[in-house]
């Protein structure tokens, strides 16, 4: 591949701006927006707001849960346009598992890694000016924007019941099509279309722009990681997400247009749903872990001041997750009736995985192993993360068994396992990405302090909200009720324990925001230091507006670690 | 890649690629619907039973014979979905069969409501191992019913038990396979 610059044509600039940093006025820059910064900004303000309600309603389930008895379905029942019976007031706890599963997968995870992050801080690491389409990235922001819309929306209208789509974020038939009258629930189902078509298009222009604007000597190999793991998940995103929009598709036909795709009465079968679903339902979850991988390798390795140990196996093992991640899916249908051969084969398969998952977290430890570590804000949270997700992964390897998941499956065992890969496994790899680089993408520094205080009280928090559903889930206490036999009263109430100490910690991470905006320092374009070394360290904080005026070129002497020129080479910006 | 392709020109092919592959994904995922029954009916899993024709009931007959005659119970089932005003049940409950002999099973439904029923039968076997071996010539499954009100009629299948299962592994230990049928009222089928 050619490296010098005059073949390079990523900064053919038809805009010739005459410096960096005009900027359009304020509707322009925010509504139509098509810079890659700006939009990246726009996806962590709305994950944000989307993780607030999201997080709400948790607060909501777990308040439910801490006693036995229904205490407060009722009245929310009432609260949201309902009757105040019974039967209400389980739909409403139906429609809260649902919304809360949505939100956080759809609205709050996938925003912020691959929208927020990912559009911040893939151009700027590869050396690419904006994105390969900028209008597209508009339109895939405004169409998750809009996807959130609809699933709010199809809150307040009937689905049954009650109010809403109490219908998991699974959306299984025949619950979603004979078992839920009303529009609540095509409402949210379109939610899903619009946030997946937003997402394909994202993927689309990741994709695009990762493959033909890298700067100059920058090849396949001397990427950062974390622009290796967004390359994974766009492709994992184009390959699954069509797959759950045909499916989603057939329901909506099923729903309204008398089709029987799921329907045994024309010849249909609801557990094709299933198959379809977790089809697109396995990736998903390595979607979502993915980006949150990378963005642990970046930090562990600046604070390590290290190059990141084994840097292909840690590039090539999230291809491996990504390919290996597309033939396990029946392993969440264990007890559909599957035959012993079937179940043999998706719990081997499900197994393989734990190798490359494991290359990886070896592949950190050995990175931190000799380094210069500094237990910085994201250092800690990224720490966190390696030993949260872990626990999550070794419980994963625990239900991966068809035997075993016979008896564990439904059970708050599965609620603890999934929570401890996400809302601590990505969770905490999203706030981890957010200390590095907020003062990157502000220009303020944050309270360090405030970020520590914040990572302990989260991390006790979410251990005792979901440690004890261990417990509860090997007892037997099944998930999705709002009630539960007395016996399970004690780590039920630990658990809502749990909660408030994460709520609290919350209280820093905002009260940091204001912090940093009101009294923070200015941060200073390599506020980390010698160990930050890819190109988003080379400019300002914040960035230009139009960044890479001239052109940051890697030299055969740099590696897949260094990017950033030395003193006596010209600086790139 | 084409190095002297213009970026733009580069940019377009990858996204257009791109797209290519989220539309087959899209087509694939609609693929599966008929796929998925093809797969059932190929390899009788979950229970698929296999339809199979006279001249094939009459090799199985011969291949019955000559491995000796075994038997096996049969056990019928019959229900009907919600909303269907029938009663349905099988005439006898279970049956002893020759591998490889036809039998004929007889079910009864009645309608019992004032309104002509069309209703359509799903049907499946357990242990789900023994679908790839339960073959019926002649079913009402295979076609919809409409009974009259008040209408009773007598039902008949036709099947046999395929000597092949006497040499699978997965069927060793199977005494008695049970016969289900669920009664559905007929819909507009999508396909």
């Amino acid at each position: 591949m050619a490296t010098t610059a005059d073949s390079f044509q990523a900064h053919t600039d038809d805009h010739a701006h005459d410096h960096a940093d005009h900027k359009p006025g304020f509707f322009a820059r925010w509504f139509m927006s098509t810079n890659h910064k700006d939009i990246g900004t726009l996806y962590l303000i709305f994950a944000i707001f989307a993780g607030i309600i999201g997080g709400a309603i948790s607060g909501i389930m777990r308040m439910e849960l801490a006693e036995p008895g229904i205490q407060y379905l009722q009245w929310w029942a009432e609260f949201m346009g309902g009757n105040a019976d019974f039967d209400t007031a389980l739909h409403m706890w139906n429609v809260f598992i649902t919304a809360h599963g949505l939100i956080m997968v759809f609205f709050m995870v996938m925003p912020a890694m691959i929208g927020g992050f990912g559009n911040w801080f893939v151009p700027l690491m590869i050396g690419a000016p904006d994105m390969a389409f900028p209008r597209m990235n508009n339109v895939s922001f405004w169409l998750t924007v809009a996807g959130f819309v609809s699933l709010m929306f199809s809150l307040f209208v009937p689905g049954g019941t009650g109010p809403g789509a109490g219908v998991g974020w699974t959306v299984y038939a025949p619950l979603s099509t004979t078992g839920s009258q009303g529009p609540a629930v095509d409402f949210a189902i379109f939610s899903l279309h619009l946030a997946g078509a937003g997402s394909i298009l994202g993927a689309t222009n990741f994709i695009t722009t990762i493959f033909n604007m890298r700067a100059p000597g920058m090849t396949l190999h001397k990427m950062p990681l974390f622009v290796w793991s967004v390359l994974v998940t766009a492709f994992l995103l184009l390959l699954a997400l069509p797959v759950l929009a045909a499916a989603i598709t057939m329901l909506i036909t099923d729903r309204n247009f008398g089709t029987t795709f799921f329907d045994p009465a024309g010849g249909g079968d609801p557990v094709l749903y299933q198959h379809l679903f977790w089809f697109f339902g396995h990736p998903e979850v390595y979607i979502m872990i993915l980006p949150g991988f990378g963005m642990v390798s970046q930090i562990v390795a600046t604070f390590s001041r290290k190059p990141i140990f084994g840097y292909l196996g840690m590039a090539y093992a999230m291809v491996a997750i990504g390919v290996v991640g597309f033939v396990v899916w029946a392993h969440h249908m264990y007890t559909v009736g599957l035959d012993v051969n079937t179940k043999m084969y998706f719990t081997a398969a499900t197994m393989v995985i734990a190798v490359p998952t494991g290359v990886k977290i070896f592949s950190w430890i050995a990175t931190m192993w000799g380094g210069s570590i500094e237990f910085k804000s994201p250092m800690v949270w990224a720490l966190g993360f390696i030993f949260l997700f872990t626990v999550g992964g070794v419980t994963g390897v625990y239900l991966a068994n068809g035997g075993i998941d016979d008896v564990v499956h439904d059970t708050y065992f599965v609620v603890a396992h999934f929570h401890y890969v996400l809302s601590m496994g990505a969770v905490f790899s999203l706030f981890a990405g957010f200390y590095y680089w907020f003062p990157k993408m502000s220009g303020r520094m944050h309270s360090e302090l405030l970020a520590h205080l914040h990572f302990w009280g989260f991390f006790i928090g979410v251990n005792v909200i979901f440690f004890p559903q261990h417990f509860l889930g090997l007892n037997g206490m099944p998930r999705r009720y709002p009630d539960y036999a007395e016996a399970y009263t004690y780590w039920n109430e630990i658990s809502s324990v749990g909660y408030h100490i994460m709520a609290a910690s919350m209280l820093l991470f905002f009260a940091n925001l204001v912090y940093a905006f009101v009294a923070g320092k200015r941060a200073a374009p390599n506020y980390w230091g010698a160990g930050a070394t890819t190109l988003e360290w080379s400019l300002s904080s914040p960035p230009p507006f139009h960044q890479f005026s001239e052109l940051p070129v890697i030299e055969e002497h740099h590696d897949y670690h260094d990017h950033i020129a030395s003193k006596d080479e010209p600086a790139t910006t | 890649m084409d190095a002297t392709a213009s970026l733009e020109a580069r940019k377009t092919r990858t996204a257009v690629l791109a797209f290519i592959g989220a539309l087959a994904m899209l087509g694939v995922g609609y693929a599966a619907v008929p796929l998925y029954e093809l797969f059932c009916q190929v390899t009788g899993f979950g229970g698929t039973t296999q339809r199979a024709s006279e001249s094939d009931a009459a090799l199985a007959e011969r291949l019955g014979a000559s491995s000796g005659g075994k038997t096996i119970s049969v056990r019928f089932d019959g229900t009907t979905a919600k909303g269907v005003p029938w009663t349905f049940r099988p005439e006898q409950v279970t049956d002893t069969v020759t591998i490889g002999q036809r039998d004929m099973a007889i079910y009864l439904a009645r309608n019992n409501s004032d309104q002509p029923v069309t209703g359509t039968a799903t049907f499946n076997v357990e242990p789900e191992q023994a679908g790839a071996y339960f073959n019926k010539v002649q079913c009402f499954c295979f076609t919809e019913q409409t009974l009259q009100p008040g209408q009773e009629v007598r039902m008949p299948v036709l099947y046999f038990v395929d000597p092949k299962a006497l040499d699978d592994p997965n069927m060793d230990g199977v005494e008695q396979i049970t016969l289900s049928y669920t009664f559905h009222r007929a819909k507009e089928s999508a396909q």
